[in-house]
């Protein structure tokens, strides 16, 4: 059994950057454990740019920016293992991984990051009838095989799904050479940036299809043709539009979902909205001395914000270790109100010197304009009220709680956003 | 080419027959069409050992079920692949379901099946606490099982292969040699091979290949489509449940699998085609709203992956097994549809007794190497696998030592190994294909259905199978995954038109 101070479970830009700021607070003994080939997670297939404009402020592309986190986490001596996979952890916090060298390894840690990122939603997600031929991809793993391996998954392509990865992917097979037919999207809106939508498909002419779906795919060996279908205002087909386009590929970037497998193992409560685990500001999850920031705890837009979010964690689980906690009197629930899909974190529980504000997450459930956002306690007060031009369910908002606002007999907080 | 005995067919029938006559002196020939073992029906069911108490005694499904079901402890066993003796509950609503439920229990009692008893509510309750309360009594049958129809299917095609059976893979017969009323042999895309026993296992074809030796059967396909659940759902229920039978099928099951997972159909459509495995939005509805009428707290957001498979049915409605009485030489088991899979290994035996019989009645015109004289170094067992996820961590440390590819996980959802996989690669059958891996080691049959492995069992392939990548394919020839290198395609899809418009 070998001991450390923390163990970072996943070596994407989330646990580089926490186990980075764990040892900026003190800890010594910290080892970072990642099942690719290398550290970096998701960020060294994503070879366009665009990354790091708030963190770094300026624009890397997702290897640069993979590559200065690697690069600190050097320049630091913090240990890790790449091509280590943790296939179990207790909740006395011990932790059985698997390497080629190694062999199976034992580590008992005073505290765990969980960094374990997410996975793609698949063609059975939204099950998609017909027959299962070759050529139907995540959007993700198409990426990995044209950025990584070297290879063309397709020539002729419609892609589901008008999330980040689907649109990037438009204009990466459209680089390459394939031809993108169109990008379809259930809802009425893009689930993306608006900036991936401009760069992506704007600017190389491939249209953007609202309200469509596909509702089979055909081929035996290979993807011949599917079965595409405008949709009505509650999402059901209209089958007098139904349109059958030869393709040899689909690609489906139809949401990613947290990796939560590993918290399971210690029953830590999970947020059926998220995907992720229940947390309080210092993104502790419901088991002890176990913290989780990134994708395994909400789905980000921006690396930016999940390097902040895991610096938070990094933080706490440092902070955690040298015993350097104060609990409040009272547990502040935060509660998501009208047009707000969920908040992160969900409670605050800890009172810490000279903090003058607690930051929180939140995404909306649908696009709106002109809007006002209020924060009321559970007395019915209102702490704060904020304006914003555009709000969108791709686009998480952030917005600062004044600690000043909190008093010792708050109990909750409901988070509004109102039509102005 | 010749053997003595030649199999069409590569599912859980032809395979079980393979091994059954791979313990005697004869040279044998099982002929699969497809690229793998296990292709058509065999490949997608519901992977149940029936007890068998729902078919009369005087039907071959009925007596072939329960003289197969107390083989499989042992075999699978022999052949390392996971059973489950569960049991099973066939629920019922109504009061007047009651006397089915009793038909079906004096039924199997009569065949002597043990332990078949009828459960009142509350006790199917505590059986099932996630069954609908408004249940009222059910059958319980402690002798049902489960077990993965295709690993069950392609470890018996191992067996016969180390125990010296060629299993010729994209091998496809196209007519039966007939000579004086003799089969003779088979003509196939590889050429005439020629057999004293052609046995017909071809399940959903097995009628057009009857036809070529003047049998009429009748064969109708039956298309089922399935839901299988995360294994989140793996315990939701106990025991294999069906609903009360019709006619035409056992009914829409709910069940556990051995991998732990839940999966729930089929329905019971008959089909144009013998190879439409197409899903379909009104089958699968059926399904689920139905699996749901026996477990109501089933949902749709955990189906990791939905499909369908197709069963021979004959139009007697049972099992059709005997020798040609139009050409000697010719054996047809045709019409193997549910419970074909626990019946295999019995068919297997009666077929033997069949080829026994004929080969003495007609011993002038059937040349055999042998006359059916037991080999003393038939293997039963196949050689050890090494399975992480069947492994204590202490011993897979030391199995790592020795091979480091077993400390690679490839698979992360199913924690499979790199050495599995090159394992499953260079098996009795090897598996040349990203779905044949699947099949033998579970990558890529977890949550998120090989986004994260199929691009590393690709690359594995292709180092073991010495091919480039462009080559791997999804299921055989015409499904390969990748086009070309990156830039290579842009070169020649390209550019050759752009240098056609530079000229311009």
């Amino acid at each position: 059994m070998i001991n450390y101070d923390l163990v970072v479970i996943g070596g994407g830009p989330a646990g580089l950057a926490a186990a980075l700021e764990a040892k900026k607070n003190g800890l010594e003994e910290i080892l970072i454990l990642e099942r690719d080939k290398y550290l970096g997670g998701i960020l060294q297939q994503c070879i366009h740019n665009g990354f790091g404009l708030d963190y770094f402020k300026e624009e890397l592309t997702g290897p640069e920016y993979a590559d200065r986190f690697v690069r600190m986490v050097e320049e630091n001596e913090i240990e890790y293992k790449t091509e280590t996979m943790v296939v179990n952890i207790t909740k006395y916090r011990k932790i059985t991984a698997l390497n080629q060298n190694d062999g199976v390894i034992n580590i008992k840690a005073k505290s765990i990051i969980l960094a374990m990122g997410c996975r793609e939603r698949t063609r059975e997600s939204i099950l998609i009838p017909g027959s299962r031929p070759a050529g139907v991809f995540t959007a993700g793993t198409a990426q990995r095989y044209i950025n990584i391996e070297g290879y063309m998954p397709g020539k002729k392509v419609i892609i589901l799904g008008s999330g980040d990865i689907g649109l990037i992917m438009a204009r990466r097979l459209t680089l390459e050479g394939a031809e993108v037919i169109a990008v379809l999207e259930l809802l009425p809106y893009s689930s993306g940036l608006v900036r991936n939508k401009v760069q992506c498909l704007d600017d190389f002419d491939i249209p953007l299809k609202l309200n469509h779906t596909i509702t089979r795919i055909n081929g035996k060996g290979r993807v011949e043709s599917v079965v595409v279908v405008e949709v009505d205002e509650n999402l059901q087909p209209i089958k007098e539009t139904e349109e059958e386009i030869a393709c040899d590929t689909v690609l489906l970037s139809v949401g990613l979902i947290p990796e939560n497998e590993l918290s399971k193992n210690i029953n830590v409560e999970l947020d059926p909205v998220t995907g992720g685990p229940i947390i309080d500001e210092k993104r502790m999850t419901s088991a002890e001395g176990v913290f989780a920031c990134g994708n395994v705890l909400q789905v980000h837009d921006l690396v930016d914000y999940v390097s902040m979010e895991a610096e938070i964690a990094g933080k706490a689980a440092a902070d955690y270790v040298n015993q350097k906690y104060s609990s409040r009197d009272n547990i502040i629930e935060l509660m998501a109100g009208k047009n707000i899909r969920y908040i992160v974190p969900h409670h605050i529980k800890y009172y810490e010197e000279n903090q003058k504000f607690i930051k929180l997450y939140m995404r909306v459930k649908k696009p709106e304009e002109d809007v006002r956002i209020e924060l009321v306690d559970d007395q019915g007060s209102m702490l704060m009220e904020y304006k914003k031009d555009i709000v969108t369910p791709g686009e998480m908002l952030s917005l600062v709680l004044p600690e000043k606002k909190l008093d010792d007999s708050m109990k909750g907080i409901e988070i509004s956003l109102y039509k102005r | 080419m010749k053997s003595d005995v030649l199999i069409i067919g590569g599912g859980v029938v032809g395979t079980a027959i393979a091994r059954e006559f791979s313990k005697y002196e004869l040279d044998v020939i099982l002929l699969e069409k497809e690229e793998d073992i296990a292709m058509g029906t065999s490949k997608a069911n519901s992977g149940i050992v029936h007890a068998g108490y729902n078919a009369s005694m005087n039907t071959l499904k009925g007596r072939l079920n329960t003289w197969a079901n107390p083989m499989f402890d042992q075999l699978c066993s022999d052949l390392q692949v996971p059973f489950e003796r569960i049991g099973s509950l066939v629920v019922s609503f109504e009061e007047d379901d009651f006397k089915k439920l009793r038909w079906e229990k004096e039924n199997g009692e009569k065949m002597g099946i043990k332990g078949l008893e009828i459960v009142d509510r509350d006790r199917l309750l505590e059986l099932e606490p996630n069954i609908n309360p408004e249940v009222s009594s059910a059958l319980y049958a402690p002798t049902a099982g489960i077990v993965s129809s295709y690993e069950f299917t392609i470890a018996l095609a191992d067996s016969a292969v180390i125990n010296g059976v060629n299993v010729m893979l994209g091998t496809e017969m196209t007519d039966l040699f007939i000579e004086n009323n003799q089969v003779k042999g088979v003509e196939t895309n590889r050429g005439r091979i020629y057999s004293s026993i052609v046995i017909n296992a071809a399940g959903l074809f097995a009628d057009e290949i009857a036809s070529m030796a003047g049998n009429d059967i009748d064969i109708t396909p039956r298309k089922g489509e399935y839901h299988l659940y995360d294994k989140n759902w793996g315990d939701y229920v106990n025991h294999v449940l069906f609903p009360i039978p019709s006619k035409i099928s056992k009914g829409i099951l709910v069940t556990p699998t051995v991998h732990g997972n839940l999966l729930i159909g089929p329905n019971s459509e008959a089909v144009a085609g013998k190879e439409d495995y197409t899903t379909t939005n009104e089958g699968l509805d059926i399904v689920f709203s139905a699996a749901r009428k026996l477990v109501p707290g089933l949902e749709r957001r955990d189906i990791i992956t939905s499909f369908s498979g197709i069963r021979a049915v004959a139009s007697t409605d049972d099992f059709v097994i005997g020798p040609s009485d139009k050409n000697v030489g010719l054996i047809n088991v045709a019409g193997i549809q549910s419970p074909g899979l626990t019946s295999a290994p019995a068919i297997a035996e009666m077929v033997l007794e069949i080829a026994v019989e004929m080969s003495s009645e007609y011993s002038r015109e059937l040349t055999l190497k042998s006359n059916f004289i037991e080999k003393d170094d038939f293997r039963e067992r196949l050689p050890e696998r090494c399975v992480y996820t069947d492994t204590e961590h202490s011993q897979w440390h030391d199995i790592i030592g020795e091979n480091s590819d077993y400390g690679e996980i490839v698979c992360r959802c199913e924690h499979v190994t790199r050495g599995e996989i090159i394992d499953a690669i260079h098996r009795p059958v090897p598996a040349t294909s990203v779905d044949a891996v699947k099949r033998r080691t579970r990558a890529g049959t977890g949550r998120c259905q090989g986004g994260f492995c199929g691009p590393r069992v690709v690359e594995i392939l292709s180092e073991e199978l010495k091919i480039p990548r462009t080559e791997v394919s999804k299921k055989g020839t015409g499904s390969e995954i990748l086009f070309a290198k990156t830039k290579d395609y842009l070169l020649k899809e390209v550019g050759e038109e752009s240098e056609k418009d530079y000229k311009l």
